[in-house]
């Protein structure tokens, strides 16, 4: 690195004093890559071969020991769209407030960005706790209540899971249309006003087709992210083991990664299902990269072209 | 250094806060000139209102799971009393396993003597039948939410989380913090483009895969080398937590590095300072605020994390500080008693009192890390650059 300075140091014990602070944080960022190279690695070689066509269609047989992955693939598919729908729309909204109408130095304005970061920051079992002690207990039983029904939304289901997790998903959304909504260049809007319209009609005809790649990149994270929890539905309406597919919105149904906490913890004979737990495994990791893959990329993009507004 | 994307993003935010007096900013002096549009304020209060939800969330979240755990004061045991005559060894000498015997650990299994030693005499062995006073119960030693006599003594539950952060921070933290100054000092472009994205990878590991990782492989792994009588433990559960809060870490050090005001940068080599000795002595100091927070968010998320810590803990509520023993965490409580209890028991109100307990801790280190962190970092800066 000497060269830069166009002049030469002589040598000094500093010099060994900065090779080896540079070697250590060297091999800290080797650690890392190290860690994300071997846990693909260890699961890739362990899983892909147990991935068949019947073990992604079958349900599982004889108490999860046999059979494959069906009702949890789509039960989680089920979960995921249900809670794209609940969660997407008020993150989107909330992320044009604080771009469109916000004032930077309002209370209100601070009071919803700390609220955002507070929310990114719950555990998700507190989720859980707040999934079952406010949708199931107090809106699922107030339904209840209100339509006389004996016992239909008052206990753990797909809708009250969907909620949990959309709110759960609400910051990663939030944020990330956000910064979609301030990618929109200011031209834009400049010029929508200068034309006649109103706030409204700018941000609904110019700044929200153009924000759309950061709607669906948020949407796409959320989705990953609500597709990899497990804590936060644990007890709001994931199942065991369940013979039969979701009916409706009420039913119980089954997830994958609680599918392989399942089977990786209480199966009757859990060196038997090892190759199951690999499979499981290896779907859940591909769904969730896949799709982070694709944010990844999208974002990207979205940067690329808002450098280039500049 | 050169500028990360989210390097531009707090350029443009800075923008947008000079920008305030710009006709766009004032949004109504464009409005009201023409005439009052109900439509527009409609959709302007519509979106006020749903951002509030955000808050009104926060809201929610503390009253209900306090409205649950009120019930610590009212709710009574459901399970069946003890007969009289019941021998006094019932409880005391519980295998751990009794709190949650649908979690497989056979690894715990050898632990029933330890927790016989811990559990201290005046919490285990009392000879009346009565039901421990609440709140003697709750600072009480052991952890036995299912027994003739249930016990529910948090201190384990609270040393455990404590534990298991504490391991999950020495070892994330340095390779975090180093490994974020070499990506934003001294790593070429290429690497750095590379390492992101990789590290991004890692964040989006769900956390019961981390789970089953430590389960498969970190514990095996550490029997092995280090030895230890149990396979699963407090030590592997570190390691789990580690492995999840390292890219979170990583992230948000790199982030305050790479933000870094360049002149910082420039000053310290035109002074003749060697670029190691810049990054030690001047950058490395003057983003402590962003390394402290880092550090704050790592260890919010690993005390609250559940699934790695249900699955590698070996999951014993044991009062000790020795980190190779198995352990039980808060979270992991919630986890593993919340889908076999009796709603609307002592038991399951003494769940979401924990709960509570889980959120205000987080709350917490999230308002310090935000309020004062964030400001301090702010304030430093526009020092710095204007």
């Amino acid at each position: 690195m000497t060269q830069r300075y166009g002049f030469q140091r002589e040598w000094s014990w500093q010099t060994l004093v900065g090779v080896a602070f540079v070697a250590t944080t060297a091999l800290a960022a080797c650690c890392l890559l190290g860690l994300s190279i071997s846990l693909l690695g260890h699961f890739s070689i362990g899983g892909l071969p147990h991935v068949t066509w019947e073990f992604l269609t079958e349900a599982p047989r004889n108490n999860n020991t046999e059979g494959g992955i069906f009702p949890a693939i789509y039960g989680t598919v089920l979960l995921v769209i249900l809670m794209t729908l609940l969660g997407v729309p008020v993150g989107t909204v909330t992320a044009i407030y604080l771009v469109e109408y916000a004032r930077e130095d309002a209370a209100f304005t601070r009071w919803v960005r700390f609220g955002v970061n507070t929310l990114a920051g719950v555990p998700s079992i507190v989720f859980g706790l707040f999934g079952l002690g406010f949708f199931v207990q107090f809106v699922g039983k107030g339904i209840d209540r209100l339509l006389g029904l004996e016992l239909m939304w008052g206990k753990p289901a797909l809708i009250w899971a969907a909620a949990t997790l959309a709110v759960l998903t609400l910051p990663v959304v939030i944020v990330s249309v956000e910064e979609a909504l301030r990618s929109v260049p200011r031209q834009l809007r400049e010029a929508a006003l200068a034309l006649g319209a109103t706030r409204w009609q700018m941000i609904r005809r110019v700044v929200l087709p153009h924000a759309f790649t950061g709607v669906l990149t948020g949407s796409i994270l959320a989705v990953s992210r609500g597709a990899g929890e497990v804590a936060p539905i644990m007890f709001v309406g994931a199942a065991y083991s369940l013979p039969e597919l979701p009916k409706g919105l009420t039913s119980q149904f089954m997830e994958l990664g609680y599918h392989l906490f399942v089977l990786s913890t209480q199966s009757p004979d859990v060196e038997a299902t090892r190759p199951l737990q690999y499979a499981t495994t290896v779907v859940l990791l591909l769904t969730t990269f896949a799709l982070n893959l694709t944010a990844i990329l999208l974002r990207l993009n979205m940067r690329r072209r808002q450098l280039m507004n500049r | 250094m050169a500028t990360s994307p989210s390097a531009d993003l707090k350029a443009q935010n800075v923008d947008r806060d000079t920008l305030t007096e710009s006709p766009l900013r004032t949004s109504h002096s464009f409005t009201q000139r023409r005439f009052f549009r109900w439509g527009e304020w409609i959709a302007e209060q519509l979106t006020r209102l749903i951002a509030f939800s955000t808050i009104a969330v926060i809201g929610l979240i503390f009253l209900f799971i306090a409205r649950e755990a009120i019930g610590v004061f009212s709710a009574h045991d459901t399970y069946p009393s003890p007969p009289s005559q019941a021998t006094p060894e019932v409880y005391g000498a519980e295998p751990p396993e009794a709190a949650s015997p649908e979690v497989y650990n056979p690894e715990a299994e050898p632990a029933q003597p330890t927790t016989e030693r811990l559990s201290s005499p005046a919490a285990g062995n009392t000879p009346s039948q009565q039901p421990l006073p609440l709140l003697q119960n709750l600072l009480s030693t052991t952890w036995q939410p299912v027994s003739a006599q249930p016990k529910y003594g948090l201190l384990p539950l609270i040393t455990g989380s404590l534990k298991v952060t504490v391991i999950a921070l020495l070892l994330a933290t340095p390779i975090g913090v180093l490994a974020a100054i070499f990506v934003a000092f001294f790593a070429p472009l290429w690497l750095r483009e590379a390492i992101k994205p990789i590290v991004e990878l890692l964040a989006g590991f769900p956390s019961v895969v981390i789970g089953f990782f430590c389960l498969m492989v970190v514990g095996s792994f550490v029997q092995e080398t280090l030895g230890t009588t149990y396979r699963l433990n407090a030590f592997v559960a570190g390691i789990g937590l580690a492995i999840a809060i390292v890219p979170v870490i990583f992230t948000i050090a790199e982030d305050g590095l790479a933000n870094l005001p360049r002149q910082l940068w420039e000053a310290g080599l035109a002074l003749g300072a060697r670029p190691w000795q810049v990054v030690a002595r001047i950058l490395v100091p003057a983003a402590t605020p962003a390394l402290f927070a880092a550090v704050l968010l790592g260890f919010g998320r690993s005390f609250g994390e559940t699934m790695i810590v249900l699955m590698a803990s070996g999951n014993a509520p044991l009062l000790s500080w020795s980190p190779v023993e198995p352990v039980r965490t808060m979270a992991a409580t919630i986890g593993a008693e919340m889908g076999e209890v009796v709603w609307g028991s002592l038991h399951y109100s003494i769940l979401f009192l924990i709960g509570l307990l889980l959120f205000a801790v987080t709350f917490t280190l999230n308002s310090i890390a935000e309020l004062w962190v964030r400001q301090r970092l702010l304030k430093r800066f526009r020092g710095l650059t204007t």
